[in-house]
């Protein structure tokens, strides 16, 4: 994991001075409200429904159990005792007071952490794939590239004003894990037939109002010139995004409106002028990048060993058995496993969690997992480095704290963003929904019979819950001062991004758990053995599942 | 007369700022002495401003650095202007002034940027600072300038990014 030095430390240390005195200016009023808007959102505080809400930045979702720990403190200390993992892999705090801000911050560089443009129109923080390191698809291990590209992005002179948000993914491994399709730059690490390592670039996907698969502008930049074409990317975007109206400012609205092949021309420009500047990288900057992510001490282990130990116990243990099939992925060295602990459990809104469970779970990882911990767009946590034959303790710690819930991946594995409980932009709620659909198929066994079912909720267009590219999508919009829903399908996160398409007009909240089941009852009675719901939905269409839930009671 | 921040100094403004005009630029008369003009009176006077060495160009944020190119080499003054200080163009259209059209005189920020944001047009090549609002207090203002004593990027005022320092 990343090591601050002295001079990560100074720079994060005057951050936090800076912020403390731009408070202390607001607050006297010397600095006005506007003035002290993008101030405060680019260090990670939004004010929001009931209280302000403030977002901490976990670059990649890397998180060590000292950061841990003080996460856990911060939520006991400064807020209701709990937070709530995003799906930008951050963490969130609903509950802050803002004239403590500051001091919070300041408790974060302590422990390497901050909010440093984790909103606001700038670069936020670099996202990717939770099981980065350990995943067998590993094609190049995009964590070094991840915090090369945070540094380089973290209070860039040029780019804190941009016209809008701008958030970029990288992906190393063959499976797409971190929806590089719809960022504003999706970076997939490759390599030539020279074994070279480079990115195909990927340019303006996106959700929100108007979602969008990106455009590939790159199969192959050499990874030595990634500082100076993302520059381009970001000039270009800069000084010809639109700025007249702020739901046309993103840079899919700008690649769309000029083609992405005059797009891509432009950025080559660009890039053809500041090529072979001082910020291109040499291989010994990428050796010290990767110096900080070398592996664990593994062991070496006889993996068909513990493999007959698991089947053992997974025989004996029915409920074991499941979790292993749904929680647990396997890993690139023999004898460990990957963790997925659910912040999913019926009844609890979906990637919250307690200081009390951040503490167990950094018990967990000091135990069994080298002391490091990632969070998940998806909004759970990932133990990344188990070793198999700890499958079965780890199991029964974290039943007992709540997060063994086996259901990753499932139809009651949720993505939903915080709604109208929280949110000031939201149209509707979200979480009241996510839970009815979890009450709705609380039956473990019918809920696997399902297989790999993505269901996402947003309570607004601007989509943090991802709903367009959920199998199910659940998008909450306000009619007359009246909570509806609209339902679609079909939508996708990973290789094969797709978005969702509407099935037609929104339903009331308490109809939502009757919606689903009948899109689900379709799927079932249509499916053939092997298929997903997805499939299914691609070979069927949309219709089938309109007409049964738009039927006539007859 | 009013005052500016230029080079980490509170010193008297010398120019006058000249307004777009509505129409032809062609017929704005240009005073005597110091002068910032629009860059479409600049384009449409060139020829017969070019002699006197009084005379700066200010580019508006939907107008772009490309648009003066290589004349900036010949100017003492550039301006970049800031309609709203929410609009972020002119850090790079200072940027592309400095490195991309070697633009050596006073490159000054005008319009309604914040303090706030001193240290990053500090590293986009701005070195002076005339706000809209002349109520300012400059001496509280620069402070603005210090917020950081490092950086991770390349930037005009320091064209080596840290990690190629830090592993020398």
């Amino acid at each position: 994991m990343y090591i601050y030095d002295k001079y990560d430390h100074d720079i994060l240390s005057q951050r936090v001075a800076q912020f403390r005195d731009q408070t202390r200016r607001y607050l006297d009023g010397s600095l006005s409200e506007a003035e002290f808007l993008p101030l405060r959102l680019q260090n990670g505080l939004y004010v929001q429904r009931l209280a302000p809400m403030l977002r901490i930045n976990v670059p990649y979702g890397m998180l060590n159990t000292t950061q841990l720990r003080r996460l856990a403190r911060i939520a006991r200390d400064y807020d209701k005792g709990y937070c709530h993992v995003s799906t930008r892999q951050n963490i969130q705090y609903n509950w802050p007071d803002l004239e403590q801000v500051p001091d919070i911050l300041a408790e974060l560089a302590e422990v390497e952490m901050h909010g440093t443009q984790s909103s606001g129109n700038c670069i936020r923080n670099i996202t990717s794939d939770q099981f980065a390191g350990t995943a067998p698809d590993e094609v190049v291990d995009p964590r070094p590239y991840c915090e090369i590209i945070r540094q380089w992005s973290s209070f860039h002179p040029e780019f804190a004003f941009l016209p809008r948000k701008f958030k970029i993914a990288i992906s190393g491994s063959e499976l797409d894990r971190a929806a590089i399709q719809v960022h504003d730059i999706g970076l997939q690490l490759v390599t030539d037939n020279n074994g070279e390592i480079g990115f195909k670039v990927i340019v303006g996907g996106g959700l929100g109002r108007t979602p969008v698969i990106g455009s590939v502008i790159r199969e192959f930049l050499p990874r030595l010139e990634v500082l100076n074409y993302l520059e381009a990317i970001l000039r270009v975007y800069n000084l010809h995004g639109r700025r007249d109206n702020k739901f046309k400012a993103r840079i899919k609205i700008l690649v769309r409106a000029m083609g992405a092949d005059v797009f891509a021309e432009a950025v080559e420009q660009e890039w053809q002028q500041i090529k072979e500047s001082p910020s291109t990288l040499r291989d010994e900057d990428f050796d010290n990048a990767k110096a900080f992510f070398t592996e664990p001490a593994y062991e070496t282990l006889n993996d068909d060993a513990v493999q007959t130990a698991l089947e053992q116990q997974s025989a004996d243990n029915r409920a074991f058995s499941k979790w292993l099939e749904r929680n647990v992925r396997p890993h690139k060295v023999a004898g460990y496993a990957a963790v997925t602990l659910s912040l999913k459990p019926t009844g609890i809104a979906p990637g919250d969690i307690t200081d009390g469970q951040l503490e167990v779970i950094a018990d967990l990882a000091d135990q069994y997992s080298f002391s490091e911990v990632r969070t998940t767009h998806e909004q759970n946590m990932v133990l990344a480095d188990v070793k198999k034959s700890d499958l079965f303790a780890l199991w029964e710690a974290a039943r007992s704290a709540g997060f063994a819930t086996p259901n990753i991946g499932t139809l009651t594995d949720i993505i939903c963003c915080p709604g109208g409980d929280f949110c000031s932009l939201a149209n509707a709620k979200s979480i009241p929904i996510a839970e009815a659909i979890q009450r709705q198929f609380s039956d473990l066994d019918y809920v696997y019979d399902l297989g790999d079912l993505d269901l996402n909720i947003s309570g607004c267009m601007n989509a943090c819950g991802h709903h367009h590219v959920g199998h199910i999508g659940i998008l909450g919009v306000d009619k007359k001062g009246q909570e509806f829903y609209q339902v679609m399908l079909g939508g996708n996160a990973g290789n094969n991004a797709s978005l969702a398409k509407v099935l037609g007009p929104a339903f009331g909240a308490d109809d939502m758990p009757q919606v689903v089941q009948k899109v689900v009852d379709v799927f079932l009675e249509n499916r053939t053995e092997e298929e997903l719901f997805i499939d299914t939905y691609q070979r069927i269409g949309i219709t089938p599942f309109k007409e049964r839930v738009y039927a006539k009671a007859s | 007369m009013p005052k500016l921040v230029k080079d980490g100094a509170i010193t008297e403004d010398q120019w006058t700022l000249l307004d777009k005009p509505d129409d032809s630029p062609e017929a704005v008369v240009i005073p005597a002495g110091c002068v910032i003009v629009p860059l479409s009176v600049w384009q449409a006077q060139k020829d017969s401003l070019t002699h006197r060495s009084d005379i700066g160009v200010w580019i508006d944020s939907d107008e772009s650095a490309f648009d003066l190119g290589e004349d900036a080499s010949t100017l003492p003054l550039v301006a970049v202007n800031f309609p709203g200080f929410m609009d972020g163009r002119a850090f790079s259209t200072a940027r592309l002034l400095r490195e991309r059209f070697h633009f050596g005189g006073e490159l000054r920020a005008i319009g309604a940027f914040i303090r706030d944001q001193m240290g990053y047009l500090s590293r986009c090549g701005v070195n002076a600072f005339q706000f809209e609002d002349e109520s300012i207090d400059l001496t509280e203002a620069m402070k603005s300038l210090n917020d950081f004593t490092e950086y991770y990027q390349a930037s005009v005022n320091q064209p080596q990014p840290l990690f190629r320092r830090r592993s020398a």
